[in-house]
C-alpha cells in the first residue's frame, strides 16, 4: 500500500469514526462527507459520476453482484450471457452458479495471443442475450481485450456490457463512457490501496442499469448493495484512485520500460517464449514460459528475494496448471514451465537487474538438471515418449 | 509454502546430478513422471554384477524442489546399497527425512517408482525377471 494512502486514512480509525449512515450527528456527516469525497475521486479515476460508484468489499463482490444483479434484473428480457474463458474465477465459477438457476452461458474461447474474437462474439449474440461479461485486461498474462469494440457489439444488440476490470483501473486509462462500459468491478489493493474495499459501476444515463442487490438490508448504496460502510477502506480507496490519476502516465512510462528491459533479457535464454499479444498488453505484467524447467522449482530458486507466481500451480491442492495459459493453447507441459511477472511502483532498475540474474541462472541451473532438457539437445521427440500419466 | 530446510538444501546443493551410459549393461534407468504433470525423474543405478552393490547412483528431474530433493535423496540412500536393500526403500522414508507436505508426497512416490524402474531395467537387461510392486502410500 502507498504510505500516502495510509496516511489519508489513518484519521478515520480513531479521531472521525462515525457511522457514514448516521445523519443525525455530526460524527455521521464527516463520515458522510468523507464517503462522497473518496466517491468523487473513485469516480474521476474512470470518468464516471460518483452516483454511478456502488462501493463493495472487492471485485469478487463486485464480479458476484454486476453478474448476478443482471441476470435477475433483466430475467424477464433473456437468460444468455456470454463471456470467455481466460476470466477471473469470480466470474467463471459466478456464471457456472448462474447455469444451475437457468442462465445459458457462452464461454468463448480466446486466441492464441489471448484476445477473444470479435466475429465469435458477434455470432455468439442472441435475442436472449442480456449481458456480455469479458475482463478489460487479464490477470496472468495483462493482455488487453478490445473493449470499445465489445461494447460496440454488445450495445447494437442490446445487451449490456460488463468488464471486470481490477487488473486495468489505476494503471492504463479507463474510460467508462469513451469504451462503452455499462458495469465494472475493480479494487482497492490493485492501485496501492486497502485490501477488502472495491467498487461497481453501474451506468445511470444510456441506459440507466440496474442490478438486482445480491445484499438485503439497510439499503445503503442506492439499494443495490446494503452494509454499514467501510469509511477508512473507501477514504483509502479514494486517495489511491486519486493518486493513479495523477502519476499513471508517469509510472507507466517507467514501468514498461523496466518491463521491456526484463522482457528482452529473459527472452535471450534458449527456448523461452513471452506469453499474450505484446502489442495490446498492460505495462508492468509479463508471462513468460521457459520451456524444460517446471515453474514451482524455478521460483524456489529466487522466492527469497523476489515474489512472483507461476503457471504451475503445483504449490494448491489442484496440481493443475493455469487454465489461462491452457486456454491460450499452451500444452500442460509449457503452462507448467511458466513464470508471471508483474512490476510496480516500487520497482526499482536494480530489483529488475537482480531478478534478470536470479531467473537466468536458476533456469540455466535447473535445465543442466532437466531430463527434459537433456533429451531436448539429444534430439529426442519428447511429445512421441509415452509418459506414464500419474 | 515453506519449504524445509532439507529440501531447500537438496535444491541449492543437489546431490548426484548427471547421466550414467544408459546403453550399459551394469546401468539400470527409471524414467518416470511426464511433463504435463509438472514432473518427470530420470534416476539409474550402475550396479557390481559381482557383488550386486550400487556403486554409482544419478538423476535428472524435471519439477518442483520437492521433486528435486526426493530424487537427489535417493541417489544418496541408494550408493552402496545392494538391489535387495534398494527395493525396500519406502516413500514414506523419503518424506519423513524431508518434511514433505500432504501434497508434495507424490514426490516421494515418484522417487520410490523411479528407483523400482531402474532396479527393473537393470534386472531385465541381465536376464532377470522383473519385479513385481505393490502400490506405494499415496
Amino acid at each position: 500500500m502507498d504510505p500516502r494512502v495510509l496516511e489519508a486514512m489513518l484519521p478515520y480509525f480513531v479521531e472521525n469514526f462515525g457511522n457514514a449512515a448516521s445523519r443525525n450527528h455530526s460524527f455521521g456527516w464527516q463520515a458522510e462527507e468523507a464517503v462522497d469525497y473518496a466517491r468523487e475521486q473513485i469516480a474521476q479515476l474512470i470518468g464516471a459520476d460518483p452516483k454511478e460508484i456502488i462501493i463493495t468489499s472487492g471485485a469478487t463482490e463486485g464480479d458476484n453482484l454486476g453478474i448476478k444483479g443482471v441476470f435477475e434484473m433483466y430475467a424477464s428480457k433473456g437468460n444468455h450471457i456470454i463471456t470467455c474463458t481466460t476470466e477471473h474465477k469470480a466470474v467463471l465459477d459466478t456464471c457456472k452458479h448462474l447455469e444451475k438457476l437457468g442462465a445459458e452461458v457462452t464461454y468463448l474461447e480466446v486466441q492464441p495471443d489471448g484476445l477473444i474474437d470479435l466475429k465469435q462474439l458477434e455470432a455468439a449474440m442472441r435475442p436472449t442475450t442480456i449481458l456480455v461479461a469479458i475482463m478489460y485486461a487479464n490477470n496472468e498474462i495483462g493482455v488487453i481485450q478490445p473493449v470499445k469494440e465489445i461494447s460496440a457489439i454488445a450495445k447494437k444488440h442490446g445487451a449490456l456490457f460488463f468488464t471486470d476490470a481490477v487488473q486495468a483501473v489505476g494503471k492504463i486509462p479507463v474510460d467508462v463512457n469513451a469504451d462503452g462500459i455499462d458495469l465494472m468491478a475493480f479494487t482497492a489493493h490493485k492501485m496501492y490501496g486497502p485490501k477488502g474495499v472495491g467498487a461497481l459501476y453501474v451506468r445511470r444515463k444510456n441506459p440507466r442499469v440496474k442490478v438486482t442487490a445480491q445484499l438485503d438490508g439497510g439499503g445503503h448504496e442506492r439499494g443495490m448493495r446494503s452494509g454499514t460502510l467501510n469509511v477508512p477502506g473507501i477514504v483509502g480507496f479514494g486517495k489511491a484512485c486519486e493518486l493513479a490519476r495523477l502519476e499513471m502516465a508517469s509510472d507507466t512510462e517507467r514501468i514498461s520500460k523496466l518491463r521491456d528491459k526484463l522482457e528482452n533479457a529473459l527472452k535471450q535464454i534458449d527456448e523461452s517464449y513471452v506469453n499474450g499479444n505484446p502489442a495490446h498488453r498492460l505495462p508492468h505484467v509479463s508471462n513468460i514460459s521457459f520451456k524444460y524447467v517446471e515453474g514451482e522449482g524455478l521460483m524456489m530458486g529466487f522466492n527469497k528475494d523476489i515474489a512472483l507466481s507461476s503457471g504451475s500451480a503445483c504449490t494448491s491442492a489442484s496440481l493443475e496448471p493455469s487454465y489461462v495459459l491452457k486456454a491460450l493453447g499452451l500444452g500442460d507441459d509449457l503452462a507448467h514451465s511458466s513464470l508471471r511477472f508483474g512490476l510496480g511502483r516500487y520497482t526499482t532498475e536494480e530489483q529488475i537487474d537482480f531478478t534478470i540474474k536470479a531467473v537466468t541462472d536458476t533456469v540455466l541451473k535447473l535445465r543442466d538438471m532437466s531430463p527434459l532438457w537433456e533429451m531436448f539437445k539429444d534430439g529426442v521427440d519428447i511429445d512421441a515418449i509415452q509418459w506414464a500419466h500419474h | 509454502m515453506a519449504y524445509s530446510d532439507k529440501v531447500i538444501d537438496h535444491y541449492s546443493n543437489p546431490k548426484n546430478v548427471g547421466t550414467l551410459d544408459k546403453a550399459s549393461k551394469s546401468v539400470g534407468t527409471g524414467l518416470v513422471g511426464a511433463p504435463e504433470c509438472g514432473d518427470v525423474m530420470r534416476l539409474q543405478i550402475e550396479v557390481d554384477q559381482a557383488t550386486g552393490v550400487i556403486t554409482d547412483a544419478k538423476f535428472k528431474t524435471f519439477g518442483c524442489g520437492s521433486a528435486i530433493a526426493s530424487s537427489s535423496l535417493a541417489t544418496e540412500w541408494l550408493k552402496g546399497k545392494t538391489i535387495d536393500e534398494a527395493v525396500k526403500i519406502d516413500n514414506m522414508d523419503l518424506v519423513e527425512e524431508l518434511n514433505l507436505p500432504p501434497v508434495k508426497i507424490h514426490c516421494s512416490v515418484l522417487a520410490e517408482d523411479a528407483i523400482k524402474a531402474a532396479i527393473n531395467d537393470f534386472r531385465s537387461k541381465n536376464g532377470l525377471e522383473e519385479l513385481v510392486f505393490e502400490q506405494s502410500h499415496v
